[in-house]
């Protein structure tokens, strides 16, 4: 049954280890803006895009 | 559809009246054709890709940005720089699509000097970081705006601190969290009981159960302590005191039952207790991007003004360092930042930021010219003849209700409650500890903690910022956006309310124009061309109105200032101005609102009237909520239209004209006084004194980009009409959290009974405090989601 030390102590260091991952997300601002990163995804490289297939379906000044 | 797409803008997508056509596109304007000419010289032509017609309109004028060539000023809106770059987050409100954010973070394409730009969409925000040594800050404003994104530069709070890092709540929550979790996973075996063969491991159970508490404790529950003893030294007991003293009783029979040997301790329901408060704040905590609630004239004035010395040489100066005696210019469209006389130039001013008056004013070279008025035609050169801070409007600020804190607000209902709470709670653990004593120490002791662990009012406090936060939020899709959570309380409490009239009862610049009599066409293009000769207001409108294109020469115009104008064409002679002017009498009429008669060859044709309309809707809200409150109009505007509002307000007495702003706080300050709960209604800012000292100040704004005064609420114009259902729904929530108050009074009675006879396990108050919060959590959500659907506040 000692096993259960050693479980216990490599569970909290897991645990630990995942609080200081949100912790440095948190701390470096990954946070901040959720909304952003999912439109910029979106984005090609400069190259023009060609007129079809970006604008199929939108409706003009729409997001 | 294709023909008429084929007469859009192919920048702003507004219909093409004149033909710029540049790569067989169309172009509305100058403007929007320059935007496109610099986009697809940087190659950025995606931009019009990702959307159609993504710009914004850019026919109007370029401001100027010379003052931010000034180091001094640049400094304030810079927010790091260092040797090699420069970092400056602006606020641009164009900001609407994804084609904005593509083309703000390609923006170095053009200007190789930034180093590198983001986009925060929701909050309307790009960040930019550059080389100071290559541009300069004031090229790169240029740019924007020329590209159409012109940045709001104001020197206060436009971009606002992220408030939830400030206090790290988030990470304080994230540690309470894994505490918690941690120790409920030590606890467990705990809770079905550990044979005496285990024991060492419930031993090193507890031990691990106090390091997890420690962390809890003395980093994320430490704001529990501090506020309590904030409270204790300001003679008063909040609802932090009672929290603070349960954390700590907790832990310290935590840390004796390990000592002693004498049960697993508490570590499970602290660590819960701790998590499940911050949660409540952090829910409590809601922060709208771009609306501040705490704007002074600082925000509406500009940033720096043109100053003329004794060279004539013009050099931008720092709002705040223009001194009596400066000579100033004010470009069209520009505010006046401070009393000044006027030197030259043609003044017409629209002052309905302070007084409220709709229409603008003319003023003639000598007259003094109070700050915050707005040129509407050309350019000024003034005087100053008082600070910027000792204006007329702007002294305001100096009032004593800017200066003190909210002492005089109606205390919400935990801050209360808490209080007798605190007194009650002591009262009965000593009760408890001094039976006990004669019998068995021991047990008291264990008594007298129990009491202080489970009546710990840990349901109390999360009550209001549940019910309060979804308040807020129904709200919110109102179009009502709140201060904070207290808000809420203060308008349930009100009883009297005060209108201002331009802009919030009636909208702004929008009054309605109709010509009573006949007019023919002939005869209106002579008014028109007669009307474009002056610059009264009043004339303007009827420009604006009639709105001619063909051409016609007037002779021989006079304007006879105050009266009206006179003129000839052809065979015709026309007289048009006031009732007096042009009929030699005056009619007493019942609406007294302006009117222009017209006269031509000595036959009266009739008058244009001016009416300021009530919004939409609105009377019928007004004469509901007459029945129910006691309602005034402040109005800086002169006496008009007074039978239109008596018919809303009932008495005369209840309308007031010609109020100052100084007026309006006096008046909000003297109904106070004799104990009455004030909720005030604003949108300029004349309002701004009277909008602070009322109980409840709400700012009324068309757009909600737009700034408005500080006040404690920011409403849609378009929701005014829902005023009578956001009471009463206030109302309800409030009612929802003294239910929910009583249904954690219930909880802790039954745990108190535990806690008398010295019974209080770990594992019932392990179990009676989860359970007592979850039930208040969802309780106060569904009965304000039910109260909401009530209200027809939200669908169902």
């Amino acid at each position: 049954m000692s096993i259960i030390f050693f479980l216990i102590a490599v569970s909290v260091m897991l645990a630990l280890l995942f609080l200081v991952a949100f912790i440095w997300a948190q701390q470096s601002g990954q946070n901040k803006d959720l909304y952003t990163p999912s439109v910029r995804i979106l984005f090609d490289d400069l190259q023009e895009v060609s007129d079809e297939s970006a604008l199929d379906k939108k409706k003009p000044n729409s997001l | 559809m294709a023909v008429l797409t084929q007469y859009q803008c192919y920048h702003c997508g507004d219909h093409v009246n004149f033909k710029l056509v540049k790569d067989d596109k169309k172009f509305c304007c100058k403007g929007c054709l320059n935007v496109y000419t610099i986009l697809s010289n940087g190659g950025l032509n995606n931009y019009y890709k990702l959307n159609q017609f993504p710009g914004a309109n850019q026919d109007k004028e370029t401001g100027k940005f010379n003052y931010l060539d000034n180091e001094e000023i640049a400094a304030k809106l810079i927010s790091y720089t260092d040797a090699e770059k420069t970092i400056i987050t602006f606020y641009i409100p164009a900001i609407h699509c994804s084609s904005c954010i593509w083309l703000l973070e390609h923006l170095n394409t053009i200007n190789p000097a930034i180093l590198q730009n983001r986009v925060d969409f929701l909050k309307k925000q790009v960040y930019i970081q550059f080389n100071h040594h290559q541009t300069s800050l004031k090229q790169i404003v240029e740019l924007l705006t020329q590209i159409g994104y012109e940045p709001l530069i104001s020197l206060q709070d436009i971009v606002q601190k992220d408030l939830a890092k400030k206090d790290n709540l988030v990470i304080k929550i994230a540690v309470a969290g894994f505490c918690f979790g941690n120790v409920m996973l030590l606890s467990f075996p705990a809770y079905f009981g550990i044979s005496v063969a285990d024991e060492n491991f419930g031993r090193f159970f507890s031990l691990l159960s106090i390091l997890f508490s420690i962390p809890a404790v003395f980093y994320s529950g430490l704001d529990y302590f501090k506020r309590a003893l904030y409270s204790l030294k300001q003679n008063t007991l909040n609802i932090d005191f009672p929290l603070a003293l349960g954390i700590a009783v907790l832990l310290l029979r935590t840390l004796a039952d390990y000592i002693f040997n004498t049960g697993e301790g508490f570590a499970d329901s602290l660590t819960g207790l701790i998590f499940f408060l911050l949660i409540g704040k952090f829910v409590q905590q809601k922060t709208y991007h771009n609306l501040s609630f705490e704007r002074d004239y600082k925000s509406f004035f500009p940033v720096a003004v043109d100053v003329i010395d004794a060279e004539n040489n013009v050099f931008p100066v720092a709002l705040e360092k223009i001194k009596i005696g400066d000579r100033i210019l004010v470009k069209n469209q520009e505010i006046i930042p401070a009393d000044a006389i006027l030197l030259k130039g043609n003044a017409l001013i629209d002052f309905s930021f302070v007084t409220g008056e709709a229409q603008p004013i003319k003023k003639v070279w000598g007259e003094i010219i109070y700050a915050g008025g707005k040129q509407t035609s050309g350019i000024l050169e003034l005087e100053v003849v008082k600070s910027v801070s000792q204006s007329y409007l702007t002294g305001l600020w100096n009032n004593a209700t800017f200066h003190k804190n909210t002492i005089n607000r109606t205390k919400t209902f935990v801050e209360k409650v808490s209080h007798y709470f605190s007194v009650v709670l002591l009262l009965l653990a000593t009760l408890t500890f001094l039976y006990w004593l004669p019998q068995n120490w021991q047990t008291g002791l264990n008594a007298f903690t129990a009491i202080l662990i489970v009546a710990c009012p840990c349901a109390l406090a999360l009550s209001t910022p549940f019910t309060m936060s979804a308040a807020l939020r129904i709200f919110d899709k109102n179009k009502f956006y709140l201060k904070n959570t207290d808000v809420v309380e203060h308008i349930a409490a009100i009883d009297t309310l005060v209108f201002d009239k331009t802009g919030t009862i009636t909208l702004t610049n929008k009054s309605e124009m109709s010509f009573i009599g006949e007019l023919s066409s002939e005869n209106e293009l002579l008014v028109y061309h007669i009307c474009k000769q002056s610059s009264h207001p009043l004339s303007r409108k009827i420009c604006e109105y009639l709105n001619l294109k063909e051409k016609l020469f007037v002779e021989n115009i006079k304007e006879i200032t105050g009266y009206g104008l006179s003129g000839f064409y052809q065979d015709r002679d026309l007289l048009i101005g006031s009732e007096k002017f042009v009929l030699g009498a005056h009619s007493v009429r019942e609406d007294n609102c302006p009117t222009v008669h017209i006269k031509i060859n000595n036959s009266y044709l009739g008058y244009f009237k001016f009416e300021q309309k009530i919004r939409p809707g609105f009377e019928e809200v007004l004469k509901q909520l007459n029945l129910s409150y006691q309602m005034f109009l402040l109005s800086g505007d002169h006496e008009q239209e007074v039978n239109l509002f008596q018919k809303t307000f009932y008495q005369r007495a209840n309308l007031l004209f010609n109020q100052s702003p100084q007026n309006k706080l006096d008046f909000i300050l003297n109904q106070q006084q004799q104990n009455k709960k004030v909720l005030m209604f604003g949108d300029g800012l004349n309002d701004a004194g009277a909008l602070k000292q009322s109980d409840v100040g709400i700012a009324i704004t068309d757009n909600i980009n737009n700034f408005t005064p500080g006040s404690d609420a920011i409403l849609d114009g378009e929701s005014l009409i829902l005023l009578p259902k956001f009471i009463s729904f206030a109302k309800a929530c409030v009612k929802t959290i003294h239910i929910s108050f009583c249904i954690a009074v219930v909880y802790n009675l039954v745990g108190i009974s535990f806690a008398i006879q010295g019974k209080l396990s770990p594992l019932i108050a392990a179990i009676l405090m989860p359970l007592s919060t979850v039930t208040i959590i969802s309780f106060t959500n569904i009965a304000t989601y039910i109260n909401a659907i009530k209200h027809q506040l939200r669908k169902p």
